[in-house]
C-alpha cells in the first residue's frame, strides 16, 4: 500500500514535469499578473465551471517564454508594428499616430472588447476589420491581408496595450444575432472527421490527442506566436487550421462565419486576461 | 475499336468479380446495437497490418486518441478515447467492426470518426487541404477495417 502510494506520487511528479504545470501562475516581466483561470462567464456556466487560458496547457519551457518579453519571440513583431504605427502610408498622408497619437495611450483596453459593434457601419467588427477600415478609408492605404504578418503584428501591438486586462466582449444588444450564429458554429460538426470545436475544446480539454495537450481553445492570447510555424498567428488563421483538420471545407478568414465564431469564442474567455502576443506550441 | 471495348468490358467484369465480396460503405448492415456481423470483404483480417493501421498517422491514427499496451513501443498515446487493453475480451468482432465503420451507431454523439462512411457529412473536405471534397473515400478501406478488427480481437487481458 505504501509502495503503491509512493509510486503514484512519483507518477504524478513525472507527469507534471513532462506536461504543463496546470497550477502555475502567469506573471509577465515580473509585473503583469495574468488571470489564466477564472469562473466561466454566466453564458457558459451550463457547459464549463471555469475557463482556462491555453497557457496552462503548455509545457514549462513554453510557459516560461511568455513570462519575459525578452524571451517572447512575438515581441519582435510588436516592435515592428510600433514603427508601422508611426509610418505615413497611403493617399491621405497619415499614419495611425496621426489620428490615434501614442499607441500606449489611445489603445489601452481596446483589444479587451473586440470583436464589437460598430454603430456607423452597423456591423460586428473584429480588430482586423477595424485596422483595415482605418487603412482603407482614413489613410487611403492598401488593406493588410486578413491573416498577414503585418496584420498579426498590428493586432499584437494594439493587444499589448491591454495586457492583463480582462477580456470583456459584449454578447447582447446589436451583436446578439452574430453571437448566436457563432455559438451555432462552435457546436456544429464539420468534415469527414465530424468534429465541432466543442468536441475537442469543451468535451476533451485537458486530454492528450497524440502528443498535443488539448486546451479550451481560448483566444485571449491571440495573435499567438506558435513555435510550430515560428510566427505570429491570427485567430482566423487558427480557426481555418482547426476546421481543415476535421477534413472539412474551411471558411475563409474574414468571412461572416469566422467573424461570428471569433465573437463567440472571445466571449467564452470573458474574464481571462488579454495575453497577446502569447506563446504556444 | 470493337476489340478495345471488348477488352474494357472483360476488364470490368473481372474487376467486379474480384471485388464481389466487398461491401460498399452505403451497404453495410448494422444490427440494432450498431454491430456489423458480416465481414466487409470475406477475406480474413491480417492482424499485423491492423496494428500498423492503428499506429500510422496517415492511416487509422487510432493512437491519437487511444492507448494500449499492445502499442507501448510507440510514443504519445492519446487520452480522448478509452484504452483498448483487452478490448477483444469484452467486444465481439461484430461490435468492433460496427464501431470502426460508424461508431455513432453504437455510441450516440461520440466524437470518434466513422472510418467506413462516405456521405452525410457537413462541409466534407478533400482530405486535409481545406478545400471541398469532390468525391469522398472512406477513411480506411474495407480490408483495413477487417485487419484492425482482427488485431483488436486479439487483445485479451
Amino acid at each position: 500500500m505504501k509502495i503503491k502510494a509512493v509510486t503514484a506520487i512519483a507518477a504524478v511528479l513525472l507527469s507534471t514535469s513532462v506536461f504543463a504545470d496546470e497550477d502555475a501562475e502567469l506573471v509577465v516581466n515580473g509585473e503583469i499578473e495574468m488571470v489564466t483561470k477564472t469562473a466561466a462567464p454566466a453564458h457558459l456556466s451550463d457547459a464549463l465551471d471555469e475557463v482556462l487560458s491555453g497557457w496552462r496547457f503548455r509545457s514549462d519551457e513554453t510557459q516560461l517564454m511568455q513570462m519575459d518579453d525578452f524571451d517572447n519571440p512575438g515581441m519582435v513583431a510588436v516592435d515592428a508594428a510600433a514603427e508601422a504605427w508611426d509610418a505615413v502610408e497611403g493617399s491621405e498622408g497619415k499614419s495611425c499616430a496621426s489620428c490615434h497619437g501614442d499607441v500606449a495611450d489611445s489603445m489601452v483596453g481596446v483589444r479587451a472588447v473586440y470583436p464589437k459593434w460598430n454603430d456607423a457601419a452597423e456591423e460586428v467588427r473584429t480588430l482586423a476589420m477595424q485596422i483595415n477600415d482605418c487603412r482603407e478609408n482614413k489613410m487611403g492605404a492598401e488593406k493588410y491581408g486578413y491573416t498577414s504578418g503585418d496584420m498579426a503584428a498590428m493586432e499584437a501591438l494594439i493587444s499589448v496595450q491591454s495586457r492583463g486586462m480582462p477580456v470583456n466582449v459584449a454578447i447582447d444588444g446589436p451583436v446578439q444575432a452574430t453571437w448566436e450564429a457563432g455559438k451555432d458554429l462552435y457546436y456544429t460538426r464539420t468534415g469527414q472527421l465530424d468534429l465541432s470545436c466543442a468536441s475537442c475544446h469543451e468535451q476533451n480539454y485537458g486530454n492528450m490527442i497524440r502528443a498535443d495537450h488539448l486546451s479550451q481553445g481560448q483566444i485571449n492570447g491571440f495573435p499567438v506566436y506558435r513555435l510550430k510555424n515560428a510566427k505570429l498567428n491570427t485567430a482566423h488563421a487558427r480557426f481555418k487550421g482547426c476546421v481543415r483538420d476535421t477534413r472539412a471545407e474551411t471558411f475563409k478568414p474574414g468571412s461572416a462565419e469566422f467573424i461570428a465564431l471569433e465573437l463567440y469564442v472571445a466571449s467564452r474567455g470573458n474574464g481571462l486576461s488579454v495575453e497577446a502576443p502569447s506563446v504556444r506550441n | 475499336m470493337r476489340l478495345t471495348s471488348l477488352t474494357v468490358a472483360a476488364g470490368l467484369a473481372l474487376a467486379s468479380a474480384s471485388f464481389a465480396e466487398t461491401v460498399a460503405p452505403g451497404d453495410v448492415v448494422f444490427d440494432e446495437y450498431g454491430a456489423v456481423e458480416a465481414s466487409l470483404t470475406g477475406v480474413a483480417g491480417d492482424p499485423a497490418n491492423g496494428r500498423s493501421v492503428i499506429v500510422s498517422k496517415k492511416r487509422g491514427n487510432c493512437i491519437a486518441c487511444h492507448s494500449a499496451e499492445a502499442w507501448a513501443d510507440e510514443l504519445f498515446h492519446g487520452e480522448v478515447g478509452p484504452t483498448l487493453d483487452g478490448v477483444g475480451g469484452y467486444r465481439s468482432a461484430a461490435e468492433l467492426r460496427g464501431i470502426l465503420v460508424n461508431s455513432k451507431k453504437t455510441f450516440e454523439g461520440t466524437v470518434m470518426p466513422a472510418y467506413y462512411k462516405v456521405d452525410g457529412f457537413n462541409r466534407p473536405g478533400d482530405a486535409y487541404t481545406g478545400k471541398a471534397a469532390k468525391e469522398l473515400s472512406p477513411l480506411l478501406t474495407a480490408q483495413e477495417i477487417e485487419d484492425v478488427v482482427a488485431f483488436l480481437a486479439s487483445l485479451q487481458d
